[in-house]
């Protein structure tokens, strides 16, 4: 029976082609710029690393002025950093930064660039599950050792070894040799959750060092510098002993136990800076995040897609109104054969299946020419906005989203159907006869 | 026009009104509000930074190995680009306005640490900068070459005078005339008095909030490893100066690199990308808005009107001339949207309100809403004219005919 109602809805849509084709013009528009926006804020407010977002957290020590309500410095000093890497109870942790420094490349025919680097602890690979194409990591004595060690990204490798295994070599950073450890594959967590506030859709940096090198080697720092408190005398002792924060930092800690302990012992640590003079604001706002709930304190989702879709959704629903009226023409229209069938015998739970599987089908191939309109608004979104202000490779239609898209055309104009089909259901049959 | 046998006639067929009702009433909230966003983008984007952004370009240059001395090279390169032909000036500074980057810091009259603050940002720059810049100074004077003093990394400042912009003078000083401000002390962190020398008329802080108009420039060449050259061409030559600094600029010296070298106009559209973006989504939406919202009006239009043939027959037979006829349909389509643009004005001002408490929107004028509607009034009018046509030219005969 299906399959016969399913001839039927091509048929109707052949014998009223315009019609048919405004409405499926409709569904395909309206579920086409939702999706555009849905997918925007699906990735945006998506979960960057679904699989541990729950044990990776944010650690917040508030060291803003006692009584100051606004939101508590978003990076760590690094009195603070270097007190929590040592003592601090968890199964893994990192500080990490973004620098920027000269890069030599041993081949003579490269001229020098300048490049982008992170500063991380060893624990940053396997704690946010990067992935690496050759070598692996820096051992955790090499972070205490401060040794001159490099992770490549893969752009970075190709451009230096033309993409060959390129462990144990040696480049120059900074007027100094580092040995190449290992070269990770793309990895481009969106939103970039391990450093939100510089730059939460930018891409991964170019290579990644020990972060205490940053100190050691004074490289530049390239994120967000706030000061809470005039840096007391000058130089780069002073700066690391000011209440400047700067440094990300991140834990993993997988259980709830876990997590307990680490929170008793940032409370602890906090009562101890608070009796020495330091940490004078609201006590409890000295705590940890897990990465959701760090997206959501950050407002990493711009203002600008959750504006869009709620007119997306308005869009949507105009282009479903019109559906409904499009749909009642129709199904009006066909009255006579409604007629026809109803004498013939079809009681109105068979003329109820048709006259769905005949809005489903509009709503199937609004679907389909919504994730055409979909793809290429997201193209559009992608040129508007460019490759140089943020990372865009993410634009683009997912398998959710392809899902979400028929599925929600279908659901939609089937509902946006019911009135229609109600109404083609009770036509008095008798009326539609006589006058044929 | 006698209003009460449409009205009858429209209680009829309630779903079709209530279906180009709604639509009328969706689509005016989202047209109002997507062109009061794109108009307040706009407004945004246009306020001046205060500096001749047409002639400006920027570029950072960092040294590597051991010979680079950054004081030597900016000294050096400062003396040989401001005689490049075509350059009008060039200076070191630490950051650019519009461009997103730079230094703030917190200012008072007092050096007691615990007073409010006003947060402003901080240009350190040469003392060419003022003039590089092009700005307008209204009240005392910029700076001189005694003035600039070098500012290792990690330290304090280490200048003693300052220039505000009259925004900051006003907000610092709001019951002197701008004129007074100059000679008074202000504070900055660490205890560091500045004495304030000028005052000039506007430059913008780098980032896009609403201390904007708040900036001091001090006379400090920062030493950190890199250095940030800004360099204002003669009218109309920025392109061509742009390439020939960048030549001359690796021809001085090949113990570092030239990076980020752009226009301020490329600054600008870069910093202002996603409000332009959002401009243009908004563009695309209103005109799909308005297109499908005109189709279903056409739609139901057209089909209210094949099923009324033989009533606008007899009615013809009986007399209505053809303006009648069209007035009817006119008429009955005004009165849907009047419907719709009455609850559309109520939508748009309940998702304005939304906007404003929950996204930092300002508030909407007033004048919007009544414009809408007299805009939605008039999309409808002419999308039902071209089917009232039609209506009207249906022929008297009809009546006499049977189906």
């Amino acid at each position: 029976m299906p399959i016969y109602y399913l001839r039927l809805a091509a048929l109707s849509y052949k014998r009223n082609p315009v019609l048919s084709t405004l409405m499926v013009l409709a569904v395909s528009i309206g579920i086409g710029a939702y999706m555009v926006i849905f997918t925007l804020n699906y990735v945006m407010g998506g979960d960057p690393i679904p699989h541990k977002s729950e044990q990776l957290y944010h650690v917040q020590l508030d060291i803003s002025e006692a009584g100051q309500d606004r939101q508590a410095p978003v990076q760590l000093t690094y009195l603070d950093a270097t007190a929590l890497m040592e003592s601090a109870p968890a199964q893994r942790q990192t500080t990490t930064s973004k620098f920027g420094a000269i890069l030599e490349p041993g081949n003579p025919e490269l001229r020098p660039f300048s490049i982008l680097g992170r500063g991380a602890s060893a624990d940053f690979f396997p704690m946010f599950d990067v992935p690496f194409i050759y070598g692996g990591p820096w051992s955790g004595d090499a972070d205490d050792n401060l040794e001159q060690v490099v992770v490549l990204s893969r752009e970075l490798n190709e451009e230096l070894f033309g993409g060959q295994d390129s462990v144990g070599e040696q480049i120059r950073l900074h007027g100094t040799n580092f040995t190449v450890m290992g070269v990770i594959d793309d990895w481009n967590p969106v939103p970039k959750f391990y450093d939100v506030n510089n730059g939460p859709f930018d891409s991964g940096e170019e290579l990644y060092i020990p972060w205490p090198l940053l100190v050691s080697m004074e490289l530049s720092r390239s994120g967000n510098t706030n000061c809470f408190q005039a840096v007391e005398g000058s130089g780069l002792q002073a700066f690391l002993n000011s209440e400047c924060v700067w440094i990300q930092y991140w834990a993993e800690l997988p259980t709830a136990a876990d997590r307990a302990t680490y929170q008793s012992f940032i409370e602890s640590y906090a009562a101890e800076q608070n009796a020495l003079g330091r940490f004078q604001n609201d006590l409890s706002r000295n705590r940890l995040y897990d990465v959701e709930e760090w997206l959501i304190e950050e407002e990493v989702l711009p203002d600008e897609t959750r504006i869009l879709s709620a007119l997306a959704a308005m869009l949507l629903a105009v282009c479903l109104l019109n559906t409904i009226g499009l749909l009642l023409s129709k199904f009006l229209g066909k009255a006579p054969e409604i007629g026809v069938r109803q004498a013939l015998g079809a009681h109105k739970g068979s003329l109820f299946v048709q006259h769905v599987i005949e809005a489903g089908f509009i709503g199937l191939l609004g679907g389909l020419l919504g994730l055409a309109v979909a793809s290429f608004g997201l193209e559009g979104i992608k040129i508007l906005l460019g490759d140089d202000v943020m990372m865009t490779n993410w634009i683009q239609l997912n398998v959710p989203v392809v899902i979400v898209t028929i599925a929600l055309a279908i659901v939609s104009t089937v509902i946006a159907g019911l009135y229609p089909i109600w109404r083609a259901c009770n036509i008095n049959p008798a009326i539609h006869l006589k006058t044929q | 026009m006698d209003i009460g046998p449409i009205f009858r006639a429209m209680t009829r067929n309630k779903l079709g009104v209530i279906l180009i009702a709604l639509q009328i009433a969706f689509t005016m909230t989202v047209i109002i509000n997507a062109i009061f966003i794109i108009n307040e983008r706009s407004r945004l984007m246009a306020r001046p930074s205060g500096v001749d952004e047409a002639n400006l370009f920027h570029l950072v240059s960092v040294g590597f190995g051991e010979g680079f001395n950054e004081e030597i090279a900016a000294r050096d390169d400062m003396e040989m680009l401001r005689r490049l032909p075509g350059v009008a000036n060039a200076s070191v500074v630490n950051a650019v306005p519009v461009s997103g980057s730079g230094s703030g810091t917190g200012v008072r009259l007092t050096d007691d640490e615990s007073s409010p603050s006003n947060f402003t940002a901080i240009y350190r720059v040469d003392e060419q900068a003022i003039d590089t810049m092009d700005l307008d100074i209204i009240a005392g004077e910029g700076f001189t070459i005694g003035d600039v003093r070098n500012r290792q990394r990690n330290s304090e400042a280490v200048s003693d005078i300052t220039v505000l912009t009259e925004t900051l003078a006003r907000d610092l000083f709001p019951d002197e005339a701008v004129n007074d401000v100059v000679g008074n002390t202000v504070w900055v962190p660490g205890g560091i008095p500045l004495q304030v020398v000028g005052i000039v008329r506007q430059l913008q802080a780098p980032w896009q909030n609403n201390t904007i108009e708040r900036s001091m420039l001090v006379p400090e060449n920062v030493i950190d490893g890199s250095s940030m050259y800004l360099v204002r061409s003669e009218p109309g030559q920025r392109d061509r100066v742009m390439a020939e600094v960048e030549e001359a600029l690796v021809a001085a010296n090949g113990s570092r690199i030239i990076r980020d070298m752009r226009s301020l106009e490329e600054t600008r559209e870069g910093t202002y990308r996603i409000d332009s973006a959002m401009s243009t989504v908004l563009w695309v939406v209103i005109i799909t808005l308005v297109f499908i919202t005109s189709m279903g009006i056409v739609g139901l239009a057209v089909f209210g009107i094949n099923r009324r043939r033989k009533q606008i027959g007899t009615r013809r037979a009986l007399g209505a001339t053809r303006p009648q006829i069209l007035g009817y349909f006119m008429v009955e389509n005004l009165l849907i949207t009047g419907v719709g643009v009455t609850l559309g004005a109520v939508l748009t001002i309940a998702f304005s309100i939304l906007l404003t408490t929950n996204f930092n929107m300002p508030a909407m004028g007033w004048h919007y809403t009544p414009l809408g509607m007299l805009a939605l009034l008039a999309i409808g009018q002419l999308a039902v004219w071209g089917p009232s046509r039609g209506a009207a030219r249906i022929e008297p005969a009809i009546a006499t005919r049977s189906v």
